[in-house]
């Protein structure tokens, strides 16, 4: 019998606010956090989509100057968040050896790699700064938290493109499971809202270019969906084996049942549009909760508002919970965040977490017209959730990742 | 116009300051940069590019092990002015 796995804290900076608090009670009031970008950079480079979901409140703001001249943006969120969670969860006993860190990003450093290059054309290598390699590497906003709270059980990195969030969490899982670590701090950050990024994925018209509505552009489901939205910051979550926390009188949000991974093996960006593999994660991670589909009662849908992709997710979901799937309130929070890529699935669990823990699922935005193609329960307004539900958030990724994990009520 | 050694220690301090945070007020000429202010080999360096930038000189790699005090700093980069 494994161990079960709670959830003692949560963080999360995205663009609806600079913690998980406020960030949750924007989401529940419909507020969107997609703007106009302001920067010089776009005009200059006349990119073709011109607006984002920014990080509402500025890392630099929080941090030190020392902290912000050191870490790249992504690991500067994934620092104010897992901080956040690791403050929420209390918790001052450990042992570092059985703390570890499950932390993702999607693209890594971008930022910190692209300014160096520019400084390398413009000035020469001598002037390219000695912090460069640990500030660009994608285990770098890992690395940062780890060396902060002092984990030593190992510090983890999962890369898999917009599923890496999630992936991350269910990594943890595992650790967990294994009876050597007692803690994981968990979760995933992104900050690519850099005009390269954002000219390669409106090269591929992955972007929606609603420019003149910035705050409509994020509509999954809506018949008139053109594409997903950029979003940049971090959630984290705090882990812990259930004996753990209650051995030092933990507050509990909700028990992260499940987890599981698959591959489409079929497309580097095109989701498999039987959603088979997709299907198989679902399922994955309802057998790790010892569930069945018609137990699911609240999902966190991955919907990115691309025409393709929610198509696909909606096939695999019906693949999965047939006519039962019209019964279950659906929640695609990315209308409100923008999709934060590595941090997606990382924020979307601080949302699953707290729908359980305040019964209530958040609303989803813009959906005016649903696609007569899909046929889903979703969440337009705040709806009340029942006091034990099994909850599902979902992600995927370019590459064919296909990762979920899954969330129990949990009454102290 | 080269300048002088106080602005040279004025113009490190804050380089210092951005880079490490300790405080300017503590970067004097008798500071060791590693006994007294602590500062790692990778601060060092960051340093180093940060000061040629700002006062428009070169420091050789070689002669970076010199430069054990803020004082040996300041006079390498006031006579390296020229």
């Amino acid at each position: 019998m494994n161990k079960k796995v709670v959830v003692t804290g949560i963080g999360a900076t995205t663009p609806l606010g600079g913690d998980a608090s406020s960030t949750w009670q924007a989401l529940l009031a419909g507020e969107s956090g997609i703007s106009t970008l302001e920067y010089e950079w776009i005009a200059r480079h006349e990119l073709p989509v011109t607006f984002a979901g920014q990080a509402k409140v500025k890392a630099a703001e929080v941090l030190t100057l020392q902290e912000t001249k050191r870490l790249d943006p992504s690991s500067q969120f994934a620092l104010i968040a897992a901080r956040e969670a690791w403050a929420d969860a209390g918790i001052t006993d450990f042992v570092p050896e059985r703390l570890s860190v499950e932390f993702a990003t999607g693209i890594g450093g971008v930022w910190t790699l692209l300014d160096a290059y520019d400084t390398l054309l413009e000035k020469g290598p001598r002037r390219v700064l000695p912090m460069t390699v640990p500030m660009l590497m994608p285990n770098g906003p890992a690395a940062a938290i780890g060396m902060d709270i002092s984990a030593r059980g190992g510090v983890r990195t999962s890369v898999s493109a917009c599923a890496s969030g999630t992936e991350a969490i269910a990594n943890a899982i595992t650790r967990l499971h294994s009876g050597e670590i007692d803690i994981v701090v968990a979760g995933g950050c992104e900050a690519a809202m850099h005009p390269l990024p954002m000219a390669a994925f409106a090269s591929m018209h992955a972007l929606s270019r609603r420019n003149d509505e910035p705050t409509k552009a994020s509509r999954p489901y809506d018949i008139n969906r053109d594409g997903f939205v950029m979003g940049e910051g971090a959630g984290a979550l705090v882990l812990e084996t259930e004996e753990h926390a209650l051995a030092r009188g933990a507050k509990i949000y909700a028990e992260l049942a499940g987890g599981y991974v698959t591959s489409d093996a079929h497309h580097i960006t095109a989701p498999d549009p039987e959603g088979t593999a997709a299907a198989r994660a679902v399922i994955g991670a309802l057998r790790m909760a010892g569930a069945l589909p018609t137990d699911v009662g609240h999902i966190n849908a991955h919907a990115t508002s691309t025409p393709v992709g929610d198509i696909a997710e909606y096939t695999a979901l019906k693949r999965v919970f047939g006519d039962h799937l019209k019964e279950i309130p659906l929640s695609a929070t990315k209308s409100s965040t923008g999709h934060l890529l590595g941090g997606a699935g990382a924020i979307e669990a601080v949302f699953t977490v707290l729908a359980l823990h305040h019964r209530t699922a958040p609303p989803t935005l813009n959906l005016d017209n649903p696609d007569p193609a899909i046929d889903l329960d979703v969440v337009v307004a705040p709806r009340t959730l029942g006091e034990n539900v099994l909850a599902i958030s979902n992600s995927f990724g370019f590459g064919g990742h296909n990762a979920v994990i899954a969330f129990r009520s949990y009454n102290q | 116009m080269a300048l002088s050694h106080d602005e040279v220690l004025a113009g490190l301090a804050e380089i210092v300051n951005e880079e490490t945070g300790i405080d300017t007020d503590s970067v004097k000429m008798e500071k060791s940069f590693t006994n007294d202010l602590d500062i790692d080999s990778i601060s060092m360096m960051t340093i180093v590019v940060n000061a040629e930038e700002k006062f428009s000189v070169k420091i050789p790699d070689e002669e970076v092990k010199n430069l054990l005090t803020v004082g040996d700093a300041v006079n390498f980069i006031t006579s390296a002015q020229g």
